[in-house]
């Protein structure tokens, strides 16, 4: 046993990754069901109102149709605290997009065309659908996403401003931007008398199964949520969808299996994105750069029908000491469809201007970035007073300025040229909360020798699954490939969703506890197993209750260098290393390709994605991928993500932050300042587009 | 179900007399475009008339130094065609910086010359557009423009043309080469090919129902020519143009430009090719004051809105740093 290699560090390929390559992993839309026929929803055209007629004649006389649904003949729902859910119980309209009626037919195409053949008439209101500082409505929510408070304001902020030698006050954007994994959200619904199974792509399925539970009003264990391959998520998948929720209701309503696919262009309605943000940064420091005040008041938007307020300005609460400070949120709920979670939701918009606005006050301070934010390392969470479990950030910013030769910059903005281009480098800080939710799991000793472990994870292509396997492989001290490993199925038991960068704490810790209680009853029956095998079970829900008040976080530092066409204004990211801090890391392939795909994702977004919202229409506009940017291949040249090793006992047994979020935030900043450093000006709203750029290159 | 029927052509007066007087029917070349705009409920062809096994997949160069491209001719292997590359190189860039590699292993040079805008508005069927549904309105113009045209462009449309291929042959004057529907041959200058949308947007090119474009003539470059294809886009591959510049330059011993063409991509509903900024630079020195002014010619008669403003100044500079790179001998 003493020679057994650890799993957990190594970097253990995915355990499903054959299948993937040769098709053989199934995905939700592709389980084949007999007797299955197809709903496609119809969209709203209109941005608020409500529908007057819906006229389904013509789409009832086209071949293989066999329903129209509407809210006049849909199956009932119980009510809701998520609007988004009550899929044709209303015939109000909120946004543009949203489900009025759906189409089943015999066959997919039957269905889409009968859908378009559905008339619907409405009665149409003015409607509002761009966020902007002057809109009357706006008002401060108590509380915000994950149920941090809206408002927190400590010490006399504008005094302190006002005093302070050095000062900054900018005001920042970033746009509002669509999840858009690579597999569209795709659902099979089957009703078994009172018994519903879903086939879904989801990134919780236990919890999709209690919500679809209560929303048909049938008790937890009567819907079975089916998730064993999830391409990708990005946050758009762990809540249940509209379109989820109107392929049950059509089975529902028409004693039939039924499938629902969106296509590219119907995600951008349906499915999550992350809200625009209108941030206003200001820091009062002294001349040796402590911060005296920090005040990040931000406006974003939401739906009309749920009021999600996300919590951008979360993270400037915990990253610096400076004794007065003040974070707002302010919400307006406009005509649009409901924003939600998206990779690193307050995070990533909230640090974007943070983390400019630090680089502006270095300039101001003339003091270099890195020492800036190193004076300001506050000794505990500057909001709740309590100690860090673990705080690295300084040791990041460290080993990353090494890795990256910060020691040779000069920090001048606008005077290094190559040709037609102007080069330039920037740093910014990364954060993202240890978040941990009970969860259920279940170890088995087989009578051949092998080992199964349960949990109803979701592996949404992070790995999850690899990474569990081999923390029971070090649990039960045996060899990874004498492990099975069953995940992605509600029926193992309660678990959270993979989100908020969650799942390996929060699954590894209750396979983790099982795994030991089958040592130990292995060990008093001195290794006998029955010929049914040996099966424990463990809960986390009082081990997370007794953990000790602390302040949890995972850091980062992100480095990226620049050139900028002067010609043109093109940006090209040369390059991007980043450095993290986030415990222990269970699998180093996996996790690099977590980090990585985060930073990708972050260059992203500050200098492509942008969900452009027609004013006329009410309707996002660029709703395609050829319209709606994501980084290209070819935007992405020298990336390495490097993490520290972090050993912190007051997390989980296994030692684990998480990783698949902070990755993206950061990244935005560093790029800004980057460009800022080569050209001279700063640019202060996402996405840095050409356009922008030329407009402050000198003529 | 829609239901449609597929013929493959075998010559191309079946095909033709399959398309003529059938305003349903269509021509199929790699579908990259027209199967997308079918998904879409924008192209709603009853019949689709598959060309791909029509003799017209060659690319032969002639002794005069021109060539002849067959409108089959995928666009992969038009960009990796030796002759292509040595003699007309800013073609085989603007094939290489369009679509991507499955794309372009697909694209025909006949359907990639005919394919539709990428406007937003144009490719969504529940909104007002004159191009798609004459008289409805066009949505862009009080919506989102910022990548639509600058010039040319009508109160009823401000659509532009997505080819970065066809620009480059505006540039080297290329002539299309078509087989009428009554089966006659006819030649047509690319400049004359396409039509401006004034109060007919839905009108793009001269051909009629059942026309079938069979080649592509690119005359030989003029004789000491240098040539590029410059895309400025939002992303650094798999975007369309922001704007394209294409210029072909020959240059006296003592600099002056003997001959200058430019076409400007991105900016216009058609492949825009710049004459009054030609006339401006012909024979003169390429100071960068002179190619402002010509840029500033070109765009005289531009039609900005507030979105798109930018491209004028963008194209500007791109015309400048192009012809003074050509000029200075270099292939930038
Ligand atoms: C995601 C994406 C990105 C793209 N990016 C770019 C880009 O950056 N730059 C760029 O230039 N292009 C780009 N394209 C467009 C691409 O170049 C065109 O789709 C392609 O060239 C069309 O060629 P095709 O043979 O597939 O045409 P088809 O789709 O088969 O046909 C297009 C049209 O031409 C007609 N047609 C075809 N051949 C003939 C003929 N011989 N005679 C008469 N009529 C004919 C058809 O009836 C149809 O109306 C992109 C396309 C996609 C999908």
């Amino acid at each position: 046993m003493t020679m057994l290699e650890r799993a957990v560090g190594a970097a253990v390929a995915r355990i499903e990754g054959r299948d993937k390559v040769t098709g053989a992993a199934r995905y939700a839309y592709e389980y084949p069901v007999p007797d299955v026929v197809y709903a496609w929803p119809v969209q709203s055209t209109i941005a608020r109102g409500r529908v007057r007629v819906i006229d389904g004649d013509a789409a009832l006389s086209q071949p293989d149709v066999i329903a129209v649904l509407d809210s006049g003949n849909a199956p009932r729902l119980q009510p809701t605290d998520d609007a988004e859910m009550a899929v044709l119980q209303s015939g109000d309209v909120a946004y543009r997009g949203q489900i009025v009626a759906a189409v089943v037919a015999g066959t997919l195409e039957a269905a889409r065309e009968a859908a378009a053949a559905v008339r619907v008439d409405y009665d149409e209101d003015a409607h509002d659908v761009m966020l902007r500082t002057d809109d009357p409505q706006i008002f401060a929510p108590e509380t915000v996403n994950a149920g941090f408070p809206g408002v927190l304001d400590v010490g006399d902020v504008e005094r302190a401003l006002a005093a302070a030698p050095v000062a900054i006050d900018a005001t920042y954007s970033t746009p509002a931007e669509h999840t858009s994994p690579m597999e569209p959200h795709a659902t099979i619904a089957i009703w078994d008398g009172d018994a519903l199974t879903v086939y879904n792509g989801d990134q919780g399925p236990w919890m999709t199964s209690m919500a679809l539970a209560a929303l048909f009003g049938l008790p937890g264990g009567a819907v079975s949520v089916i998730a064993d391959h999830v391409g990708g998520g990005f946050g758009s998948k762990a809540l249940p969808r509209p379109p989820t929720v109107l392929a049950a209701l059509a089975a529902r309503a028409v004693g039939r299996p039924v499938k629902v696919a969106l296509t590219r262009q119907q995600m951008f309605s349906l499915v999550t994105y992350r809200t625009p943000t209108i941030q206003r940064v200001r820091l009062g420091a002294g001349r040796d750069g402590r911060l005296a005040a920090i005040s990040h008041d931000s406006l974003q938007q939401s739906s009309t029908l749920v009021e999600f307020c996300e919590q951008t300005v979360t993270p400037t609460r915990i990253m610096y000491a400076a004794p007065n400070r003040r974070t707002t949120h302010r919400l307006a709920q406009l005509d649009v469809p409901t924003p939600g979670w998206m990779r690193a939701p307050g995070e990533m918009p909230g640090m974007f201007a943070l983390e400019s606005a630090m680089d502006e006050l270095a300039y101001a301070l003339r003091m270099d970035p890195i020492e800036v934010r190193v004076v300001n390392e506050p000794s505990a969470d500057p909001e709740s007073g309590l100690p860090f479990s673990s705080r690295n950030l300084v040791a990041c910013l460290r080993e990353g300025a090494a890795r990256f030769g910060w020691a040779e910059r000069d920090p001048t903005p606008g005077v290094r040229r190559d040709g037609r281009w102007l080069i330039g480098s920037g740093v910014a800080a990364s954060t993202y909360p240890v978040y941990t939710m009970a969860s259920t799991a279940v170890a088995r000793a087989e009578p051949g020798g092998g080992f199964t472990v349960r949990v109803a994870a979701a592996d949404i292509g992070t790995g999850a699954r690899t990474a569990l396997a081999q923390i029971a492989a070090d649990e039960l001290r045996v060899p990874l490939e004498r492990v099975g490993i069953e995940v992605g199925r509600s029926g193992l038991g309660s678990a959270p969703f993979a989100g908020g960068s969650m799942g390996t704490s929060s699954w590894g810790w209750a396979v983790s506890k099982a795994c030991r209680a089958l040592v130990k009853e292995l060990a008093e029956r001195s290794g006998a197993i029955p010929s049914d095998g040996l099966e424990t079970q463990a809960d986390t829900t009082e081990d997370l209750q007794n953990r000790k008040q602390l302040s949890r976080h995972a850091f980062g530092a992100q480095f990226a260098e620049v050139r900028v066409d002067a010609d043109s204004g093109q940006v090209r990211v040369d390059r991007l290393l980043g450095v993290f801090a986030a415990g222990r890391i269970v699998n180093a392939r996996t996790a690099r390709s977590q980090l990585l795909g985060g930073m990708i994702m972050g260059l992203s977004t500050a200098l492509y994605e942008n969900l452009e919202m027609d004013p006329q229409s009410g309707d996002f506009a660029n709703h395609d991928l050829a319209g709606y940017h994501i980084a290209s291949n070819s935007d992405v040249r020298r990336i390495e993500a490097h993490w520290i090793d972090e050993h912190d006992d007051e997390l989980n047994p296994v030692g684990t932050k998480g990783i698949g979020e902070i990755g993206i935030v950061g990244t935005a900043a560093a790029i800004a300042n980057a460009v800022h450093h080569a050209t001279g000006s700063r640019q202060r709203h996402l996405p840095i587009t050409l356009d922008r750029v030329r407009a402050t290159l000198p003529r | 179900m829609r239901p449609f029927s597929y013929e493959r052509a075998t010559d191309s007066g079946a095909a033709a007399t399959a398309v003529k007087d059938h305003p349903e029917a269509m021509f199929l070349a790699g579908g990259t475009n027209l199967v997308d705009l079918m998904k879409l409920g924008v192209a709603r062809p009853a019949t689709l008339v598959d060309i791909t096994r029509l003799p017209y997949d060659r690319i032969e160069h002639r002794a005069d130094g021109s060539v002849l491209i067959g409108a089959l001719v995928r666009n992969s292997e038009l960009s990796g065609d030796p002759g292509v590359r040595e003699r007309f190189p800013a073609l085989a860039e603007a094939l290489l910086s369009g679509a991507s590699g499955q794309l372009r292993a697909i694209a025909t040079t006949g359907g990639n010359l005919l394919q539709r805008t990428r406007c937003p508005y144009f490719q969504d069927v529940t909104k007002p557009c004159n191009k798609r549904t004459p008289g409805t309105g066009c949505s862009a113009i009080g919506g989102l423009h910022r990548d639509l045209g600058v010039i040319g462009t009508s109160d009823a449309c401000v659509a532009t043309h997505p080819s970065d291929m066809a620009v480059a042959m505006a540039v080297l004057d290329a002539i299309v080469h078509v087989r009428l529907a009554d089966g006659a041959d006819r030649t047509v200058p690319l400049s004359e090919f396409y039509l401006l949308p004034g109060d007919t947007p839905h009108r793009e090119t001269v051909l009629a129902s059942g026309d079938l474009v069979t080649r592509v003539e690119l005359p030989a470059p003029p004789a000491g020519a240098v040539m590029r294809y410059w895309k400025v886009r939002d992303r650094w591959s798999y975007a369309f143009a922001v704007v394209s510049v294409a210029a072909v330059v020959a240059t006296t011993a003592d600099g002056t430009l003997r001959e200058v063409r430019l076409a400007l991509g991105g900016v216009a509903p058609v492949p825009w090719r710049a004459r009054q900024a030609e006339q401006v630079l012909t024979g003169r020195h390429p100071t960068p004051e002179l190619l402002r002014a010509a840029a500033q010619a070109e765009f005289a008669a531009a039609r900005p809105l507030p979105q798109n403003a930018f491209k004028i100044d963008l194209a500007t500079d791109m015309i400048t740093t192009t012809v003074r790179h050509l000029a200075g001998g270099r292939q930038a």
